[in-house]
């Protein structure tokens, strides 16, 4: 196999674990606040569909990018309104989430099938200037990519250095000891699901605007379930949701790799490395509860009477 | 005070007070409908002229209602593998992968054994399709029982798996000649038998004879009593002596064994054929047509044929009127959010 | 002598609570109490389960509301409708089952609830002030450990962390050493102590006499939801205190007692050496030996949250022994499962009938049922002869005179029928071997005399019967043998005629007494 190859394998597993690792970033968020949103496939072809739209039309990827965003956090505040203010089951109302955003991604989409856009510019990784023109070009990223583990960090101190993110661990925790504290359960739940759905936009946003550059329905081909897959494999901790998208892309790009070289491992296999591993390391914690999932996740917080 | 309550469904009762629960569902549905009429306004469609091309074709004409029917017979078996676990606590979210598992299982009968004569070929696909179901299911199941591992997160880990794993025996072994993506057609006697000349097949009785048996068993066997009283205070039915752990691992398996079913009746029965991905949510689609039915029998009916309705229409839609068929899951989602989000018509009713 | 930091004393001197009275359904938790606490001071609550130590408590941090009453901070009237509102009157209370969030730091469990808390985290000075407050009062605990991590005395700690950090000034605790090991006890006295001498206000809520003795400076005992009487320390001794908690009750013993001979039968539940290991807040069993014999009664006193609930789920098999072993009917059934100790012929009839026996939304008729599915099944299962069930449960009923609703969902009972459903199941069957916690708990005075002499005909037709109760009256009238628990230990081993309620009340309350042989 060829070191071009190689590159060419890594480049495109950075490409596709970027918009993975936002989504996964935006869901941690969620469900530290105790809400597990299964419509995230939804709210990524709802973001996707609509940032490809406005910046098809605008001609600016960074005017599609905020509509990605918005629009991925309004979809997060439908599942709020279903499950924190009427008090819907979770697990029903993210699938209906799900249903609504292949449609609606659907019609939004109809008519850009096939659009070319002005994307974003791709700059070079610094420190490889020096690498002959043929590689280079397999290195040049979108800002986006740039970005993303920067915002695991930012992520990371929200939840753990401010009061706001303070607040909101602690309502997924136990909603009624954040209520004790003088704590808006609702509110912060509702803050948690706009800012998750944002930073999903931004994935979704990457994806189709950065990485492809085009729109087709069902684009995101099961991303929703395997950020939510990664979710749990990183203990709902962003930092380790980096490790998660990075073994994703691994994955991804192992499954490229073996194809290249003509190894014959079924690709429907090694998709399935993401998932099987996050339920053996559920298995491997087992009954040690310490990190595990939000105690409040899934739970209705009926407020006080 | 504050409560903070467990997320285990609470279901309406589909008893005492009947007529205002089919009041308030069709008011419900009638909303969603006027949401999605809005879309279709939108999108230059006459809604209007779009209803009544739906009812027309899926109430009005004897093959578009048969239509809606056979899109029902995957449904009713898939809500019924969430509404059975769902009596003693245990959330199946996993219908998805069980009915893929079901359907391969079902189509290695069917491949392997396709010179046997039907009445013996299609109770051993029915065998082996529950049989694949029910594997799937154990795992949850087991780990559930043991406190190991909620059955919630496993069941939803296990689903995006098993498409792949069709996805490999079609791809590596089970392929036909001409195409990568799905199987060899079934022999004759693999197909499960269709009636009145529609596509209607026999999983339709099958469903509707579970959901009665499941009815019954509920309501009448020594079984059903035990499952209704872990469901109602599973630390009480242990201390009752009831056996908690096995009753957790075989109604989740027995769960699966149904949604493993629902996978073979429409390989065996719709399809004649496996293809890559054929299910197309029709897992979740039964999670939530049982969430909203509460778990009932007659409820799971009348939901999945809303939803049918919806569907069959949706396809109809795409033909006469240009409306891209995913646009009808907007349809659906609308129907759902209605439900769920459960606005009060009538005072005081909650 | 007062060296308070910042003028805690000027907040307020003296907490007065006038004629607070509370009702909930059925039972009058508190009666026209009055209490005052003062600053500088601390005041036990002392009385038995139930007295109303907790709910009068509870009123004083708004987590009830109270029906009449008023409660005065300095003189002036205050209303106290929430927790919130009692933290800014800087009351602050500290509940028996601990409010932390087990996953996340000590830090950040009191950063929750500072008042004023910035919007990013300065760690570094939260930990600053924890370790100030911390030091001061010998509270020290690392504060980047998980609570989850903690033990049961670190959480204590923590709690009381919370409420200092939070400005409180008079701090309430619900029995604050129900789960504490001895050094600990002795610590937290140490705590309460040095608190007390900065100009705090504590409340202690308890039950155990030495306790109070040690550390208190005033004392209220409460019986029945009525202040018994409030002592200053100097005027409080062991005696005068046991005869305001348990008032002496007249009345004639229901049944006289049964002379067995225990050399003879081989007991029907036989415990050797057993330990279990606690979760969470549940009481270990240390070393316990027991044995029940045909046509006995052994009574388990002990004041509950002492290892009586433990010792019922030991003997059905709902707790495993760490340690010894367990035998029914003389098998070993140390490994067996509750339903094997079911199926051999032992009921059970647990404290708390809504919640460990009942499924609430099946009827009574069903509930009946519940336990012995097998028995009532026809067609291998595939139906329920309700008819049976029906004749079986009439008998039992007729038996002990009871009488309520079957076909009515188990839910809509009320909380003494629920109780005689449950005692009627169980006796169904007629059981060689019943064990049954607070059998009494929620029946009329005809339902409660009907339930005893239901056991001692069980007793009477050969059966044993472990009785968990903390009705010390019905103990020592119903039992053959008692026991006393205390921390999970037995502490108390004896017949009931050569002792008395003051004797038990000494050992359930962790009194050391050195036990009268009888001649």
């Amino acid at each position: 196999m060829t070191l071009l190859a190689l590159f060419g394998v890594i480049s495109s597993a950075i490409f596709s674990g970027t918009s993975l690792l936002y989504t996964t970033l935006g869901e941690v968020i969620d469900e530290r606040s105790g809400i597990v949103n299964l419509g995230l496939e939804g709210v990524l072809l709802v973001s996707a569909s609509s940032g490809f739209a406005v910046t098809a039309l605008s001609g600016s990827p960074y005017l599609g990018i905020l509509v990605s965003v918005l629009a991925g956090g309004l979809m997060n505040i439908i599942l709020g309104y279903l499950v924190i203010t009427r008090k819907a089951n979770q697990l029903a109302s993210g699938l209906a989430l799900m249903f609504f955003g292949f449609g609606l991604s659907a019609l939004i989409g109809k008519s850009f099938v096939g659009t070319k856009i002005n994307s974003l510019p791709r700059l070079l990784l610094p420190g490889l200037e020096g690498l002959p023109r043929i590689y280079t070009s397999l290195f040049k990223f979108d800002p986006l990519i740039y970005l993303v583990i920067p915002m695991a960090f930012l992520v990371w101190w929200l939840l753990f250095r401010t009061r706001w993110g303070l607040g909101l661990r602690a309502v997924g925790e136990n909603a009624d000891i954040a209520y004790a504290s003088g704590r808006n359960p609702h509110l912060i739940r509702y803050q948690a699901l706009f800012v998750g759905g944002m930073l999903a936009g931004l994935g979704a946003a990457q994806l189709a605007i950065a990485y492809a550059m085009n729109w087709t329905e069902y684009m995101t081909a099961g991303r929703g379930f395997i950020a939510v897959a990664l979710v749990i494999f990183s203990k709902w901790h962003p930092l380790r949701a980096i490790v998660g998208a990075l073994i994703f892309s691994a994955a991804v790009a192992f499954q490229l790799l073996l194809q290249s070289s003509g190894v014959q491992i079924s690709p429907f296999l090694l998709d399935t490395i993401p998932y099987l591993l996050t339920l053996i390391v559920l298995i491997a914690w087992g009954g040690n509860r310490k990190h595990s999932a939000p105690a409040s996740l899934g739970r209705v917080y009926q407020g006080s009477e | 005070m504050l409560k903070t309550s467990e997320v285990a469904p609470r279901f309406p009762m589909l008893q005492n007070k009947t007529i205002i629960l089919v009041i308030r569902y069709l008011y419900m549905i009638l909303l969603a409908f006027l949401l999605f009429g809005v879309i279709l306004l939108i999108s230059g469609k006459d809604p209007l002229q779009s209803y009544k091309d739906i009812f027309t074709y899926t109430l009005g004409s004897a093959y578009g209602f048969s239509e809606v029917l056979v899109a029902m017979i995957p449904m009713l078996l898939t809500a019924l593998a969430v509404a059975l676990p769902a009596r003693v606590g245990l959330i199946n979210v996993g219908g998805e992968g069980q009915l893929y598992i079901g359907a391969a299982f079902a189509t290695f009968g069917a491949l392997t054994f396709s010179s046997l004569p039907a009445w013996l070929l299609l109770p051993i696909m029915i065998i082996l399709g529950m049989l694949g179901g029910a594997l799937w299911a154990f795992l949850p199941g087991y780990l559930k029982s043991i406190g190991l591992v909620n059955e919630t997160i496993t069941t939803l880990l296990l689903n995006p798996v098993a498409p792949k794993i069709i996805g490999f025996l079609i791809f590596g072994f089970w392929h036909s000649p001409m195409d990568t993506i799905k199987t060899p057609n079934f022999v004759e006697a693999a197909r499960l038998p269709t009636f009145f000349g529609t596509r209607i097949h026999l999983g339709l009785f099958i469903g509707l004879i579970l959901l009665v048996l499941f009815w019954l068993f509920m309501k009448y066997t020594r079984w059903g009593l035990e499952i209704r009283a872990i469901g109602n205070n599973a630390q009480a039915a242990r201390r009752n002596g009831v056996p908690l752990k096995k009753y957790l691992i075989i109604v989740m398996c027995v769960g699966g064994a149904i949604a493993g079913l629902a996978g073979m009746s429409q390989v065996s029965g719709f399809y004649g054929v496996l293809l890559l991905n054929f299910s197309m949510s029709l897992g979740y689609m039964g999670f939530m047509v049982s969430w909203l039915a509460g778990g009932e029998p007659l409820g799971i009916v009348l939901m999945s044929s809303v939803i049918s309705v919806i569907i069959t229409g949706g396809n109809l839609l795409q033909l006469t009127r240009g409306v891209p068929y995913s646009v009808i899951n907007l349809l659906l989602a609308f129907t759902l959010f209605v439900v769920l989000a459960r606005p009060n018509l009538i005072k005081g009713k909650k | 002598m007062l060296k308070s930091p910042d003028s805690i004393s000027s907040f307020f001197n003296v907490v007065s609570m006038r004629g607070i009275t509370k009702a909930f359904p059925g039972v009058l938790a508190n009666d026209q109490i009055d209490l005052d606490i003062y600053a500088s001071e601390v005041h036990a609550l002392l009385g038995e389960n139930g007295a109303g130590k907790s709910t009068l408590m509870k009123i004083l941090y708004g987590f009830y509301r109270l029906d009449s009453g008023q409660i005065f901070v300095n003189e002036q009237p205050v209303t106290i409708q929430s927790p919130h509102d009692a933290r800014t009157i800087k009351i602050g209370m500290v509940f028996q089952d601990f409010s932390l969030i087990p996953a996340l730091s000590v830090m950040e469990n009191l950063a929750l609830f500072l008042p004023q808390l910035p919007a990013v985290l300065d760690v570094k000075g939260i930990n600053q002030r924890i370790h100030q407050v911390s030091e001061r009062y010998g509270l020290e605990v690392n504060p980047d450990a998980l609570v989850s991590q903690l033990s049961i005395g670190e959480l204590q700690k923590v709690e009381i962390l919370k409420l200092l950090l939070a400005d409180a000034r008079l701090l309430i605790l619900d029995e604050p050493t129900r789960v504490l090991a001895p050094h600990e006890v002795q610590a937290l006295f140490k705590v309460i102590d040095s608190l007390k001498k900065d100009g705090y206000a504590i409340v202690l809520i308890t039950h155990k006499l030495k306790e109070v003795l040690e550390c208190a400076d005033r004392i209220t005992v409460l019986r029945t939801g009525k202040v018994a009487g409030t002592l200053l320390r100097s005027e409080a001794n062991e005696e005068c205190l046991i005869s305001l908690m348990f008032e002496k009750k007249l009345g004639s013993p229901i049944v006289t007692h049964k002379k067995v001979s225990p050399e003879k039968v081989s007991p029907l539940l036989e415990l050797k050496d057993v330990s279990t290991h606690a979760e969470g807040l549940e009481t270990s069993l240390k070393a316990i030996d027991l044995k029940v014999n045909p046509g006995e009664i052994v009574g388990v006193a002990g004041v509950s949250g002492n290892g009586q609930k433990e010792l019922g789920d030991v003997a059905m098999g709902l707790i495993h022994c760490s340690h010894g072993k367990k035998f029914i009917f003389g098998d070993d059934f140390t490994n067996r499962s509750i339903q094997e100790v079911r199926m051999s012929g032992v009921a059970f009839i647990p404290e708390n009938p809504l919640t460990m026996s009942i499924a609430p939304f099946l009827t009574v008729l069903q509930n009946m049922a519940i336990t012995r599915t097998k028995k009532y099944a026809r067609m291998g299962g595939l139906s329920m002869d309700w008819q049976a069930v029906r004749v079986d449960v009439d008998r039992s009923t007729q038996k002990l005179g009871f009488s309520f609703p079957l076909y009515i969902l188990a839910r809509s009972l009320s909380g003494g029928n629920l109780q005689r459903m449950v005692v009627a199941r169980e006796l169904i069957d007629e059981p060689r071997l019943i064990i049954a916690s607070y059998l009494t708990r929620g029946l009329d005075v005809q339902s409660a005399i009907a339930a005893r002499q239901a056991l001692v005909q069980a007793r009477d037709n050969g059966a044993g019967v472990l009785l968990i109760s903390e009705d010390l009256e019905e103990l020592i009238a119903l039992s053959d043998w008692l026991i006393v628990l205390y921390t999970g230990k037995i502490v108390g081993n004896f017949r009931p005629e050569e002792t008395n309620v003051y004797e038990i009340g000494h050992l359930m309350t962790g009194l050391e007494v050195e036990h009268v042989e009888n001649q």
